[in-house]
């Protein structure tokens, strides 16, 4: 309520800096508005924006302050806000002169905006690490971290005493990952060579699109799709008759489902690196009397294998991170095991059922999803600085 | 000037290597070559010159079909290679491009070593039966393409690290290593330094005691060096076809006079 | 030239005719179309495998927009309802739902008899229990809204039970009947008599997608009402944070940011964004918004955060992408009449990328929209069957609604988790295909 009142205000005082500051710029004038150094409106932005920009930075400022020290009281927060507000309406509406340079002012003010704006995603990245890495501190001063990242036991239990070893879940992450790849690798690799390299145009236009709405689709999507459809149709047709697996959430499953989502991401990055490759090199290769399957295997992929690998580490990154599908397919039992049909669980899934219901935010259990979240979001980061950078000297290869 | 030349080697009769009867070439509604009739004659060097965009390098690319990779692109006519129809249905073009090897304006080696490079044709194409069939075959085409002393010592650096003359007599290599009956060669040396060009030219008139040699170029002085046919397309139509010294000194044609004399192009 | 001994003639050539095809031609043939029909199978394994997708989620999902209703006559008996008879709204809703129990019983007293010509097994407490739980709520929130229907005998339509709507839609049968504690074959008997006397009807249903969820035992009262408006604030708050912050940031890296390493580090640390997991951003949100900030758990404020700060390297993307777009003749053209660099970028250059950036930015909120890992963190699977007044209140999201249905142990919630799935769909191809629009229209050649 303090707030809204205080943005009502804050944001008249600003309508009347405008309208103010166009008058007296105008009165400044005397009639002759081209002697101005500024337009009329530059000289009520620059009032009214400076106005803005004090009392809302002096809130965030002092809101900011205030979860450091105790004491820091909105109402007082407010009231410092108002006054820079006003310390900033009554400098800049003296400021007005014929000569005043308001629309410099303005475009700095503008400028800033925009810088504060592009930090923001520094920002962002600064408080994800933030937010994980205190957590994850208390949790290594109450778990030890040899335990957590070598234990192959996952077992917490909410009266204490968990065994929380990241092994198996790391496992289960890299065993989902490495079936996704295997689908999605060779179909959205062939798919993209076909595509660029084969269709008419009649069957790409058509087919293309396709395959792009695989990547719009939402993983909640593909989760139930594992879940409702894949999932029992591998058990019933599979895993069941050879013996080999009683449940419907399975690596397998998981695996499968997270292929298909990532065939329209491994085809479309390899669609735009097998373009990269020159004519040139195909009609060389062409010339000679190669067929064209000749030549894309012999001449093109090689050509542009180190794009293709950074595809594939991108989307590896994307499966090691993707969360629904397993929490949906994988199933939730930690398991070091090799058979493909038996349900196993991944970083996210516990990630996800650690952090979701009644969470004690004191306790090892809670927080070794902290943990678990920056060993993530470091392997996550790792491959994807590895495959832009890949991409980026592939690219500089060809220009 | 050693124009003078042309007249020295002239001409004995040649058998016919390639002949086009009417040949029209269409990129969708486009008619960019209108009925051109021409005889390509065996172990001779001719130059196709003329204005840019007049259909040189479309009708060069017809001889060995590699107008087939383009979409829309359409051949009407018939053109023969040894008088058997290269457009007939029966014809594989990988078959046809093994005969008939072609060389582009921008050098444009594998990304492989300069042996692979080299071996690529008689790999796929199955020449060799092992390895030291191969090396016979890589050598002597490296020979052939003027470049085997200066890469003799670095066969498994990247043909990519030469320079560009390098390359493209590293292309010429590996097209002759196919053991080609003609080769084309589109502005072969366009992207190549006077004395890259010198050495280019100079292997091709070499090349003329094995093959049948067809050379398209936008330099009149390159066609008067190395040919002893040319033929002058203007506007998709096949304007003149001569002996080159005739074309260069008495053209029958007053298009070809103009573009001689610099008047258009 | 050194190589001219090279030129001795070559080896006589066999002469082979172009039009006999040699052993090896017809095996590299071979080679050539087998390769291009692995291509095929895997262009058509795409497609197969999205067809399959959307086949699945339909056949499983339609049926959720049909809901099964029984048809009474039913006495509003003025002495339980509104014992002092004034018709005031706040004495009517003092009333509980549990003194509607005999109202209720005492109309499917009726209805048995009506039914006893076809079965004769029909008694009222067999009806009741074909009768969805949340009837009574139901019927007490239609009195409360209109008062004047006290005292009078009225047909009414109660909801069916989870169990009778699977029979209608042939989920459930007799054989599972049989071994299902929730319903009983003779209670499919009567539906079958029901369906003769056209007292039982299956017809479209707008509460599932206007009403809120429900409890477990009740999968035939829940809607999406709740989550849909969760996920509108949601989407609202990414529009007006993500596109502003967005275009903004883009305009100082593409136009004004200077050549150095602050630069560069932005620009890495934004496609290094774009791939970060979302879950990872849902204990970004977690950590900082609630539990260090104090924004409330389930909240759409929460979730819009979060979703905005996903979705921002997105736009700023596809933005930069439509800023290079406008050519640099446009600004030097502005720059040549005096306009200074900003009013160049604002007058000239922002207006011709808007619809570039606009159909990036619907692109964002349509991957925003479909997101749920995130949102599971800061609580948005919390059961909700309130509808939220404010961004602060609790909410959940379509797509959290979808998860939260899967973790149900009654079969019916997975036909509602794919009619919601389908609604999301839906609205991502509502979304997209008005992306798409724009760009056709707007769309410039230099």
């Amino acid at each position: 309520m303090l707030l809204t009142s205080f943005f009502v205000l804050l944001i008249a005082l600003c309508a009347v800096g405008y309208m103010l500051g166009r008058n007296k710029a105008a009165a400044a004038a005397g009639g002759n508005l081209s002697s101005l150094h500024s337009l009329l409106s530059y000289h009520g932005w620059n009032v009214a924006l400076s106005t803005f920009m004090a009392g809302a930075g002096v809130l965030i400022l002092w809101a900011f302050l205030g979860t450091f020290f105790d004491g820091a009281s909105p109402l007082i927060g407010v009231i410092l806000g108002t006054i820079a507000a006003l310390a900033a309406f009554t400098v800049t509406f003296g400021q007005i002169t014929q000569s005043f340079r308001a629309r410099n002012f303005v475009e700095g003010l503008i400028k800033a905006l925009l810088i504060l704006a592009s930090s923001i995603a520094i920002l962002t990245t600064v408080a994800i690490v933030l937010s994980m890495v205190f957590e994850t501190g208390r949790f290594f001063s109450q778990y030890p971290w040899q335990d957590f990242f070598f234990g192959a036991n996952w077992a917490p239990n909410f009266r204490g005493n968990s065994d929380l070893g990241m092994l198996p879940l790391l496992w289960g992450t890299l065993y989902v990952s490495f079936i996704a790849l295997l689908v999605a690798v060779p179909i959205g690799l062939f798919a993209a060579v076909y595509l660029s390299e084969y269709a008419s145009s009649k069957v790409r236009s058509f087919a293309k699109p396709m395959i792009e709405v695989l990547a719009g689709i939402p993983t909640i999507v593909y989760g139930l799709f594992a879940l409702i459809t894949v999932g029992p149709m591998l058990r019933d047709y599979f895993a069941q008759p050879l013996g080999i697996g009683e449940s419907s959430s399975s690596v397998m499953t998981a695996g499968i489902v997270m292929g298909v989502m990532l065939i329209p991401f491994v085809s479309s990055l390899s669609d735009d690196i097998i373009n990269a490759v020159p004519q040139a090199m195909r009609d060389g290769s062409l010339g000679l009397g190669a067929t064209p399957s000749e030549t894309i295997r012999q001449v093109v992929l090689p050509a542009a294998l180190p794009g293709v690998v950074g595809a594939i580490l991108l989307a590896a990154s994307r499966a090691i991170g993707e969360t629904m599908i397993v929490v949906m397919g994988a199933g939730a039992a930690a398991r070091l095991s090799l058979n493909p049909f038996e349900a196993m669980t991944t970083v996210t899934v516990k990630i996800v059922s650690q952090l979701t219901g009644d969470t004690d935010f004191s306790s090892p259990e809670t927080l070794v999803a902290f943990a678990l979240g920056i060993t993530l979001f470091v392997l996550t980061l790792g491959l994807n600085v590895l495959a832009l950078y890949i991409v980026r000297k592939y690219r500089e290869q060809y220009e | 000037m050693n124009d003078m030349r042309i007249v020295e080697r002239d001409v004995e009769t040649r058998e016919i290597k390639i002949r086009g009867d009417k040949v029209q070439v269409f990129y969708g509604d486009n008619h960019a070559i209108k009925d051109v009739d021409i005889e390509i004659q065996d172990k001779t060097v001719t130059a196709f010159i003329g204005p840019s965009g007049c259909g040189k390098s479309t009708f060069l690319r017809c001889l060995n079909r590699m107008n087939d990779t383009i979409e829309g692109c359409r051949v009407e006519g018939e053109i023969t290679l040894d008088e058997e129809d290269i457009y007939n249905k029966q014809v594989d073009p990988v078959q046809l491009r093994a005969k008939v090897g072609m060389v582009f304006q921008k050098p444009n080696p594998f990304p492989k070593s300069i042996y692979d490079n080299v071996a690529y044709g008689p790999r796929i194409h199955g020449l060799a039966s092992n390895k030291a069939d191969l090396d016979v075959i890589v050598e002597k085409s490296l020979r052939r393409g003027a470049i085997w002393d200066e890469v003799k010592d670095r066969l498994d650096a990247p043909g990519t690290g030469l320079s560009g003359g390098q390359q493209q007599r590293l292309c010429i290599a590996r097209a002759v290593a196919t053991e080609p009956e003609v080769l084309l060669m589109d502005e072969p040396c366009s992207a190549l330094d006077p004395i890259a060009t010198a050495q280019v030219e100079e292997l091709i008139d070499e090349l003329r005691t094995n093959y049948s040699v067809v050379i398209v170029t936008h330099s009149m002085q390159q066609a008067a060096r190395v040919s002893q046919k040319t033929a002058f397309f203007h506007l998709g139509n096949l304007v003149e076809y001569n002996e080159t010294g005739e074309i260069f000194t008495n053209p029958k044609d007053p298009r070809t006079e103009s573009y001689i004399t610099g008047r258009i192009g | 030239m050194t190589d001219a001994s090279a030129n001795t003639p070559a080896t006589p050539r066999v002469k082979t005719s172009l039009l006999e095809l040699g052993e090896r031609t017809k095996k590299r043939n071979a080679a050539e179309a087998r390769f291009k029909l692995y291509g095929m199978m895997a262009v058509g394994t795409g497609v197969a495998a999205l067809l399959l997708l959307l086949i699945s989620i339909l056949s499983q999902g339609l049926p959720a927009f049909t809901q099964t209703f029984i048809k009474v006559n039913i006495t509003l008996d003025e002495s339980v309802l509104d014992p002092s008879g004034n018709r005031d709204p706040d004495e009517i809703s003092k009333v509980l739902t549990f003194s509607y129990d005999p109202i209720i019983n005492d109309s499917l007293k009726g209805l048995a008899l009506e039914l006893s010509a076809q079965h004769s097994e029909v008694t009222a407490d067999v009806l009741q229990d074909m009768i969805s739980a949340e009837a009574k709520g139901r019927l007490r929130a239609d009195v409360i809204a209109n008062p004047d229907l006290i005292g009078q005998t009225i047909e009414y339509e109660f909801l069916a039970n989870g169990r009778i709507d699977g029979y209608m839609k042939g989920r459930v049968t007799r054989e599972t009947a049989e071994l299902d504690g929730n319903v009983t074959p003779l209670q499919l008997d009567v539906a079958d008599a029901m369906i003769v006397e056209e007292k039982l009807e299956k017809r479209f249903n707008w509460a599932f997608i206007t009403a809120p969820d429900a409890s477990e035992l009740r999968p035939e009262a829940a809607g999406l009402g709740v989550a849909l408006m969760g996920s509108a604030y949601m989407m609202a708050i990414v529009f007006c944070l993500a596109l502003p912050i967005g275009v903004a940031a883009s305009i100082y890296l593409e136009e004004f940011a200077p050549k150095n390493w602050i630069t560069d580090i932005i620009e890495v640390n934004i496609s290094n964004l774009a791939a970060v997991p979302s879950i990872v951003f849902g204990i970004l949100g977690l950590a900082i918004f609630i539990n260090y900030m104090g924004l409330p758990n389930s909240a759409p404020i929460v979730g819009g955060l979060v979703l905005t700060l996903m979705t921002l390297p997105t736009i700023i993307i596809s933005t930069r992408a439509s800023l290079k777009a406008v050519p640099p003749s446009i600004r030097d053209a502005a720059l040549g009449v005096g306009a200074s660099k900003m009013q160049a970028i604002f007058h000239h250059v922002l207006p011709l990328a808007a619809p570039g950036i606009l159909t990036g930015t619907i692109i964002g909120l349509a991957q925003a929209l479909g997101e749920t890992a995130p949102l599971l963190l800061i609580g948005m699977v919390a059961f909700v069957n309130n509808y939220p007044e404010s961004i602060f209140d609790p909410a959940t999201a379509l797509p959290v609604q979808v998860y939260n249905f899967t973790q149900r142990s009654d079969p019916a919630f997975v036909e509602r988790a794919s009619g919601a799935i389908i609604v999301l769909l839906v609205f991502l191809f509502c979304m997209n295909m008005i992306a798409i629009i724009l760009r056709r229209r707007f769309e410039r050649r230099w």
